[in-house]
Formats: structure tokens, sequence, C-alpha cells
């Protein structure tokens, strides 16, 4: 019989080159994976169907407009956000004023003036530290030092409220987001080449005329982008508040109240309106008026960060 | 002659750009302000409740604190067994989409898929607690168990959804700081993808996913909102190690003492017990994120 001839190691090799090896296992894990990704995205859109689900029938009924402009009520037919929406917005703004120089000015001594030494590097860290600490412990912070810091200064309000204001709300805010402030800030400074401010000195510019002609206006999309994305997380913040007073029930903000009394009476944020609202047992809170108040409370996140994407990418530059 | 003087350049602008650095430097340095500020804060009413409670009570049934039963371990059992619940959501969910996006998904579907997961990572605590309480209580938690409405399981999953996408971010980020020649070579040894990502990339990258899990259960502790509104126990809880029951982890607990009444109040040292309970969660949290930065560092030294 003829013997078959052994194969040589050429053909061997090229035998198990040809084709692509198919592994099952591979596959399996692969789709593993994928089915992970997916599981989690399926939960956000869930979470946003089974919301607005809830939601629409309020939509529906009354509109979103007087949703929106209706004051707190303990009736299910009338409740709306718009004290909510005043608070968080008057809270915002404060955030802004307090975090924003701050915090941008911190970043650019970080950034452009510190000394690499010891204490810079303690700055750092101590930032660093400060951004994980959880929100509620910065309540406790506006429950010890704010609230009676704001009653000080004259503006604790009316007897039953001092110091539990919405003042206060913004200035502990301002506080639990000045290190996201100042770590994104440092960061979109941090993407501005060197050269930029080499050329500034170049000229016999000082620091500080580079800083304020060529450096912050070159970072300021990044920094913009940050600072954005910043006021969304202090608009969405609800756990520090509930220790510095914010009013969970139901309170009526006198009709023609003048600002400082707004300001320094009881208030509440739209967050907490959620929260008190999904705990409301009266019929209607909880099926359909807190999902309501959740919908624009995601509107507005959604609109914050469209709004730092668009602005990211129609003017970032790259160096 | 030019001298030195004329070299200095003009003394109004130095003074000027003196000053300038020092309101920046002071800029900076009211962080550490805000770090005394927190630690004096707690310290000073932790420090008035330890001295006047009576040690008993920090031993007892249960978390009451309006009756004067202040049992730390109540809210510490109930914040381990709720970060684990979490972390049992966040690790698979958001290790998985890590490693799929930074090994498999092709450009096009990455950058169609992480906006995807950033938008999970905006959605804040109190809709996700809504979302506990309405959805993943009644359809998961109760539809497998005997759990009432409210119970630790569901705020843990809960937890850990809120924790995905910051699991998934850091240890992404970790992987794609892997070279890419480390993958070439092992490929190059014949081995398959799935080995590839198993057996070198994963390994190559461990420091930045440990540090990614321990940051995942440093958030899922400090979390409140979502186990406020959907693990129940408001008034004060038993201890207990069952998670199909109600309970109070210690960002709970210090929620339900201060919104209780108007004015954060109530029997004897309630008020100064938030102190304690606040300086607790000040000291586990700021050691897992000084744990995980000294992992994150780690990798940053290696490539």
């Amino acid at each position: 019989m003829a013997a078959r001839t052994v194969p040589t190691t050429t053909e061997l090799v090229r035998q198990s080159l040809r084709g692509r090896r198919f592994s099952p296992g591979g596959v399996v894990f692969e789709l593993g994976l994928l089915l992970m990704l997916l599981l989690a995205l399926l939960i956000l859109v869930t979470l946003l169907a089974d919301i607005l689900a809830g939601a629409l029938p309020v939509f529906r009924e009354r509109g979103v407009v007087d949703f929106v402009t209706s004051p707190l009520s303990l009736n299910g037919e009338t409740a709306g956000v718009s004290s909510a929406i005043m608070g968080s917005v008057a809270l915002t703004v404060i955030v802004a004023l307090v975090s924003f120089p701050i915090g941008i000015g911190a970043a650019v001594y970080l950034e452009e003036y510190a000394p690499d030494n010891r204490v810079t590097r303690f700055i750092d860290t101590n930032i660093r530290n400060l951004a994980g600490v959880p929100s509620i412990v910065y309540g406790l912070l506006g429950l010890a030092v704010v609230v009676g810091l704001v009653d000080v200064i004259g503006l604790g309000g009316p007897g039953t409220t001092s110091g539990r204001n919405v003042v206060t709300a913004g200035l502990t805010m301002s506080i639990l987001v000045l290190p996201i402030v100042i770590i994104t800030a440092a960061e979109a400074l941090r993407a501005v080449p060197s050269a930029i401010r080499e050329a500034g000195f170049g000229v016999g510019a000082t620091r500080w005329e580079v800083i304020r002609h060529h450096v912050l206006p070159s970072a300021a999309p990044g920094i913009l982008t940050g600072t954005i994305l910043t006021l969304a997380r202090a608009f969405g913040e609800t756990a520090p508040l509930l220790l510095i007073g914010v009013a969970t029930g139901f309170f009526s903000a006198g009709a023609g109240a003048s600002v400082v009394d707004q300001l320094t009476g009881k208030y509440t944020a739209l967050p907490v309106v959620v929260f008190s609202w999904s705990r409301q047992p009266t019929e209607g809170f909880q099926d359909h008026l807190a999902p309501a108040a959740i919908v624009v409370l995601l509107a507005v996140l959604f609109t914050a960060n469209a709004a730092a994407i668009l602005l990211r990418n129609r003017y970032e530059r790259k160096w | 002659m030019t001298t030195a003087t004329d070299l200095s350049g003009n003394p109004q602008r130095r003074r000027k750009e003196a000053m300038i650095r020092r309101v920046f430097f002071a800029a900076a340095a009211f962080s550490i302000l805000i770090s005394l500020a927190i630690v004096l804060s707690l310290v000073g009413e932790a420090w008035n409740f330890v001295r006047q409670v009576e040690l008993a009570s920090l031993w007892d049934i249960g978390w009451f604190p309006r009756r004067g039963l202040y049992d730390i371990p109540t809210i510490v059992i109930a914040t381990l067994l709720i970060a684990g619940v979490a972390m049992a959501v966040a690790v698979p969910l958001g290790l998985g989409a890590a490693v799929y996006l930074s090994e498999f998904a092709r450009p096009r579907l990455r950058r169609l898929l992480k906006p995807a997961l950033e938008a999970l990572a905006g959605i804040p605590s109190v809709v996700l607690g809504f979302f506990a309480l309405v959805w993943i209580s009644p359809q998961i938690v109760q539809r497998f168990s005997s759990a009432g409405v409210f119970s630790m399981a569901a705020a843990g999953i809960g937890v850990g959804i809120l924790t995905t996408p910051l699991v998934a971010s850091v240890s992404e980020d970790a992987m794609r700081a892997v070279p890419g020649a480390l993958r070439e070579a092992s490929y190059g040894l014949g081995a398959t993808k799935a080995t590839t990502v198993r057996r070198v990339v994963f390994p190559a990258a461990i420091s930045g996913i440990a540090a990614s899990l321990i940051l995942g259960v440093s958030r899922a502790i400090g979390e409140t909102m979502v186990v406020f509104m959907a693990a129940g126990a408001v008034g004060g809880s038993l201890r207990t190690w069952n998670v199909l029951e109600g309970g109070q982890t210690m960002t709970a607990a210090m929620a339900s003492l201060a919104i209780g009444t108007d004015q954060v109040a109530g029997e004897g040292l309630a008020f100064q017990s938030l102190f304690f309970v606040g300086l607790l969660l000040f000291v586990m949290t700021l050691t897992l994120n000084a744990i995980s930065n000294r992992f994150v560092r780690r990798v940053r030294e290696k490539y």
C-alpha cells in the first residue's frame, strides 16, 4: 500500500494559517460583555419610559405650562413646581456667583502661579479629597457653620427660618461644587499649550497680562463647559439641602413678597419637591406629580448637558 | 548704561502682579479652610456626643436616636449591606461595559454607547431613588422575594445603578492606558482576543480597575437619597443582616434625623449624633478615596 507522505513543516504551517479559527468561547465572552453594557442602557431606558408614562397624564390634562407655573399645593389637581423652580434657580445663581470666581481663581493659581512645592501639593491633594466627600457631609458643614454665618450677617430672615434659607443653601452648595469647579477649570487651563504663554512673556507681558489676555480666553470654552456641568450637579443635588432646613412639606410664599423676603424666607428646590412628593400619600402625588416634577428636572439637566456638549464642539480648539 | 533697576521693571506693575498673585493664592487656600471647617465642625459636635452619651446605648438593639438608642453597628451593617448589593450590580455591569467599550467596540459604536452611559451618570440620585421605590422594588425585588415595598435590596440595586457609570469610566480609562504593544505581543503568540483581554489587558490594568471598584464602594457608602427613599425605616431601625428588610444606612439615618422635625432636634443627643455619624462616614470615604488614589498613581508610574 502506498504510504501517505508525512506532511512537511511548511505544509503544516500553511494549513494552520489558512482561514480564521472560530473560537466559540471568545464570541460568548464578547456577547456577555455587550449584554452587560446593554443592560445598563436598558435600565436607563426603562427609567425614562416609566417616568414619562407616569408624568404624561399631568401634562396631558393640565399642560406643561400650567404645571410649571403653579405654586406648591396639597391639592393634587393644582399642585405645580413654580416655587421649586424659583428656589432652584436662585440657588444655582448663588452657586455660580460664589463658586466660579473662587474656583477659577484657585485653578489659575494652581496651574499658572504655584511653584511645585509641598504647599502646592498639599492644596492639590486636599482639593481632590474634598471632591470625594459625600454630599451629605457638606450638609453637616452647612448646618454647623453656614446657617449661623448667614444669620450673623443679617440674612437670616424671620425668626422661624433664622438662617435656613436659600442663601444658606446656595453657599453650602457652592462649597460642595467648589472642588469640582477647580478640577475642571485646572484641566482646561492645562490644555492651553505653554507656547502661548511663552510668546506673551517674550514680548514683555507680565504673568497676569498673559493670563488675562491669552490663557483665560483660550481656556474659556473648556472652563465654561466644566462649569455648566457643575451647575447641573448643584441643580440636581438634594441630600445636603435636607440637612440645612429646606422645606419638605407644603408652604406658600406670600404673594408679592420682596426679593429679600423671598431670599430669606422658606424655600424649596426642584429635587426636594421630587423627594417630598414621592412620599406623599395623597392620591396622584407619587404616581403622577412626582414623575412630572422629575421630567422638568431632567429636562433642565439634559438642556444643560446639551449646551455644554455643543459649546465644546463649537469652540474647542485643537492645538 | 543699563542698570539692574532698569531691568527689574516698573515697580507699580510689579506691585500689581504681586497683589493679583496673592488674591489667587487666597482662592486656592480657601479649599484648605473648607477642609478645616468640615473637620472641626464634625469633630466638635462628635466629641460632645461621645462625651455625653451613655456608652451602653452605642451597642443596643437598634438605631432609634429619638429614644436615646444609638446603636452604631445597626447603621454600619446596613451601610455595608447596601454597598455590597450595589457592588454586586455595579461590578458586572460597570466592568463588562468598560471591557466592551475599551477592547471590543468599534469606534463608531463607542461614540454612540459611551455618551449613553454618561447620561446615566447625569441622572440625579433623587430620581434614581424614586425609580428604586416605584419600579425596582415592585418589579424586581418583590417579584422574587417576600420583601416589603421598602427594602435594602431595592435601595442597593438603585445605588448600584448609580455607581455603574463611575466604575465603568474609571476602569475603561485604565484599560485604554494599557499600551497596544502588549496586546500585539499577545496576538503574536497566537492568543485570541478574549484570551488577550483576560490574560494581558486585565492584569495590566488591574491597579486602575481596583481603584474604580474602591471608588465605587466609597460612592455607594456616601449615597443618601436612593437609600433614604427606597430602604424605608425612617424612624429608626433594628439591627438586621437581612437585605430584604428595611434599614437605614449612615447617610439615611442622618437625613431622616434632619427632616424629622423642622429643625434638627430631638431627644437628648440626636443633634450631636448626626455629627458623630457624619465624622464616621467622612473618615470611611476619605480612607477609601486615599487607597483608590494610590492605586491610580501606581498605574501612571508604570507606563
